[in-house]
């Protein structure tokens, strides 16, 4: 009798059961021949309870986020993909330098092992190309309808340099206001896929981690006031939320915002405002007014940044609103949404 | 897209600012109501009113098709998903309308109603079809341009036997509204809203056509021309009923020659006829009980009327005692004139209907043009 041997996970055809979850052999198994496979580092391959992290210089940032969405596949990336761009991005946009991640996976029973294996190689994927580590990670099971396929919620610990301070309550009247790119690439994208809509063209998710770009922000020396991800809640309710904590106004040219032709015509179709849809890969960067053409510089020449725009500028308000220029010459208001996104009819 | 960016034109818009303020003439008062949800939108969310003199004036209509659906209907709707346990199938705003007992369809759906959010009602007509051992419950609401679509998806239900599928009927009629409007004692005697002249809508009158607006133009002796959603044709319509007002003329004038015609969608029209009767009666919110103004599912369809096959009985539900959404549907009040507004009652907890929907004349004054009112 052959007694070390295992009859490997069935990757192909294998689905998540309860023992996966139940802390024996079986969950191990799964540790090793999936998650560690693919992801697997000197710090993961420690194997205990905790990790133990080298001393870094500077101070810790640390930020966390739990990523549920529908469908888990979509064009442009994946949940894997998109909870390390997520966390990865938070903890970018203090201007620190992310250097590992937690993740901690709920799986439903009855998961297919070969959706579990794309997602988790695309995880791999997505911090090798970020420079960041997966260093430890924690699986559990729920019972078939407790869950929807996978929710994966990942932590990020990155280092922040002496004298980098960034904050949403930075904004002064006068502050340039920049996005780096093209606007409701990715909240288009899940909507067009999860609601069965046709469009003549997929669009597809802007998923990316921002680190590279906000390096080269931070390394640029120009005068930052903040930066941010515009994700849930769009444009709108990352800009509404930094006039609140600055206690400022912003106001907006619409002209000026970038946005793809079939996103801003499918928008138009479902009445929906692009200001509100999600981004994944887009940032959002308030800095002096000297330093707006050096900055619009340093963003359009990265690869992620090669649409980036000056959009606006910090106002003094009492009132914090973000407003907007529209292109037809009237002026509205930009508030936050309430809710989703629900198309309107007519 | 180029051919959306056409109708935003900012300096085509200066051009026919200035044409407005030129022509305006400054000793008078211009009130003009926009009938529809969509010009309500367009206005707001351009900036419309920063490009107008101040002379003149729009007053927002009751053309939403959320902001005028009584609460009792949404009960009914409710009522359909919690206690008969079917699926209800309905458009996305609809969703948020608050109803009865603090419940909204939202709310109704975090309760265990099953209410799955839809695009047209084909898709209702697919949930029927991928669902047998259910019943499948449209909740068909909206004006000309959303009935249509209904009448087909009732055709189809009869010619596929689909023995599962029904229609909560809700459509509504826009002349009847505008008429119910200019016959409002505020309007007839007491001069309490000025009114020099209307906004046709565009997408139902494409439906429609122009010559149901002929009667009220003579009748009424108010001009109304017919524009499309784009802020530039809101922008001409304006200088067009601000030439009629000057010339003292009253006449329905078509700005949306693009797509509508005098005698709207012939096609469109008979195949509504076959499917639906006008109701008797109506209620509206806002409006109260206004005279063959809405549709009902004729007898041959009987069978795919969820009123019938449910045997649902209508009851009509107050709004909010301090809620003015009545006045504003009919010109009377603007949403700041509502102690409600902007406190108790947001986007995020409305209380009555026209906070609802982005085409609500209190959600679009919250959401775009709140610095107006506090500046
Ligand atoms: S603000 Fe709210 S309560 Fe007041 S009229 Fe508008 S919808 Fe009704």
């Amino acid at each position: 009798m052959k007694t070390d041997y295992t009859r490997p996970l069935d990757l192909k055809h294998g689905h998540i059961d309860m023992n996966h979850g139940g802390g024996g052999r079986a969950m191990q198994q799964l540790i090793r021949e999936l998650f560690a496979k693919h992801l697997g580092n000197d710090l993961l391959a420690q194997g205990n309870d905790g990790t133990v992290l080298p001393a870094q210089p500077g101070r810790l940032v640390m930020s966390t986020d739990s990523h549920v969405i529908t469908p888990l596949f979509f064009p442009g990336g994946n949940i894997g993909a998109l909870a390390v761009h997520g966390t990865v991005n938070d903890v970018a946009v203090m201007g620190a330098t992310p250097l590992w991640l937690s993740a901690g996976f709920i799986l439903e029973e009855g998961f297919p092992l070969a959706d579990l294996e794309r997602i988790v190689q695309s995880m791999a994927a997505a911090a090798h190309d970020a420079g960041v580590q997966i260093v430890t990670g924690d699986t559990k099971v729920v019972e078939r309808g407790k869950a929807d396929g996978v929710f994966i919620t990942t932590t990020g610990v990155g280092v922040l340099l002496d004298g980098v301070n960034l904050s949403g309550a930075h904004a002064r009247p006068g502050d340039a206001v920049l996005i780096s790119g093209t606007i409701g690439d990715h909240g288009m994208a899940i909507m067009s896929q999860r609601e069965n809509l046709q469009f003549a063209a997929p669009f597809v998710s802007d998923s990316a981690a921002l680190n590279g770009l906000t390096a080269a922000l931070i390394a640029s020396g120009a005068e930052l006031r903040l930066m941010r991800d515009p994700t849930r809640g769009g444009l709108a309710a990352t800009l509404n939320e930094i006039a609140q904590q600055s206690r400022c106004g912003i106001t907006l040219m619409e002209a000026a915002i970038p946005i793809q032709p079939a996103v801003e015509g499918a928008c138009e179709l479902l009445g929906l405002d692009p200001l509100n849809i999600a981004n994944e890969g887009k940032l959002i960067v308030v800095c002096a007014a000297v330093s707006a053409e050096q900055t619009l510089q340093t963003l359009r020449a990265h690869p992620l940044g090669r649409n980036a725009a000056h959009i606006g500028s910090v106002t003094d308000d009492p009132h914090h609103f973000v407003q907007l220029q529209t292109r037809f010459g009237g002026r509205r208001m930009v508030d936050w949404l309430s809710g989703e996104p629900l198309p309107r009819i007519c | 897209m180029k051919f959306v960016d056409e109708f935003r034109d900012g300096a085509l818009a200066q051009g026919i600012a200035r044409a407005i303020h030129a022509e305006a003439k400054p000793h008078r008062r211009y009130a003009f109501m926009e009938f529809c949800g969509g010009h309500t939108h367009a206005i707001a969310r351009y900036g419309i009113p920063d490009l107008l003199p101040t002379n003149v004036r729009m007053i927002h209509g009751p053309g939403c098709p959320v902001c005028v659906l009584p609460i009792g209907r949404i009960d009914l709707a409710i009522h359909l998903a919690i206690k008969r346990g079917v699926i209800l199938c309905t458009y996305g705003d609809t969703l948020r309308v608050p109803a009865s007992d603090g419940l909204s369809l939202l709310r109704a759906k975090a309760r265990g109603g099953d209410i799955r959010m839809i695009y047209s009602p084909e898709d209702a007509l697919r949930i029927a079809r991928d669902n047998p051992g259910r019943e499948v419950v449209l909740f068909a609401i909206g004006f000309e341009t959303t009935t249509p679509p209904t009448a087909v998806a009732l055709m189809n239900a009869e010619r596929e036997d689909l023995g599962n599928f029904s229609v909560l009927c809700c459509h509504v009629l826009t002349p009847a509204a505008i008429a119910h409007i200019l016959d409002s004692p505020e309007v007839r005697n007491l001069g309490l809203v000025a009114l020099d002249g209307f906004i046709g809508p565009a997408h139902v009158s494409t439906i429609i056509g122009s010559q149901p607006y002929e009667f009220f133009a003579e009748e009424y002796r108010k001009p109304v021309v017919i524009a499309g959603f784009e802020p530039l044709d809101v922008m001409q319509a304006i200088l067009m009923l601000v030439r009629q007002v000057n010339a003292c003329r009253f006449s329905v004038e078509n700005e949306f020659t693009r797509a509508v015609t005098r005698e709207g969608n012939r096609r469109a029209q008979a195949l509504v006829v076959e499917c639906f009767e006008l109701r008797k009666h109506f209620e509206w919110r806002g409006l109260g009980e206004v005279s063959y103004s809405a549709l009902k599912i004729r007898e041959r369809f009987a069978r795919f009327d969820a009123e019938a096959r449910f045997d649902l009985a209508y009851q009509p539900a107050p709004d909010h005692k301090a809620c003015a959404c009545g006045a504003i549907l009919r010109g009377v009040k603007q949403p700041i004139d509502c102690t409600l507004f902007g406190t108790v009652c947001t986007p995020d907890t409305p209380m009555g209907s026209c906070m609802v929907s982005s085409e609500g004349a209190c959600a679009a004054h919250y959401t775009y043009g709140r610095h107006r009112s506090t500046a």
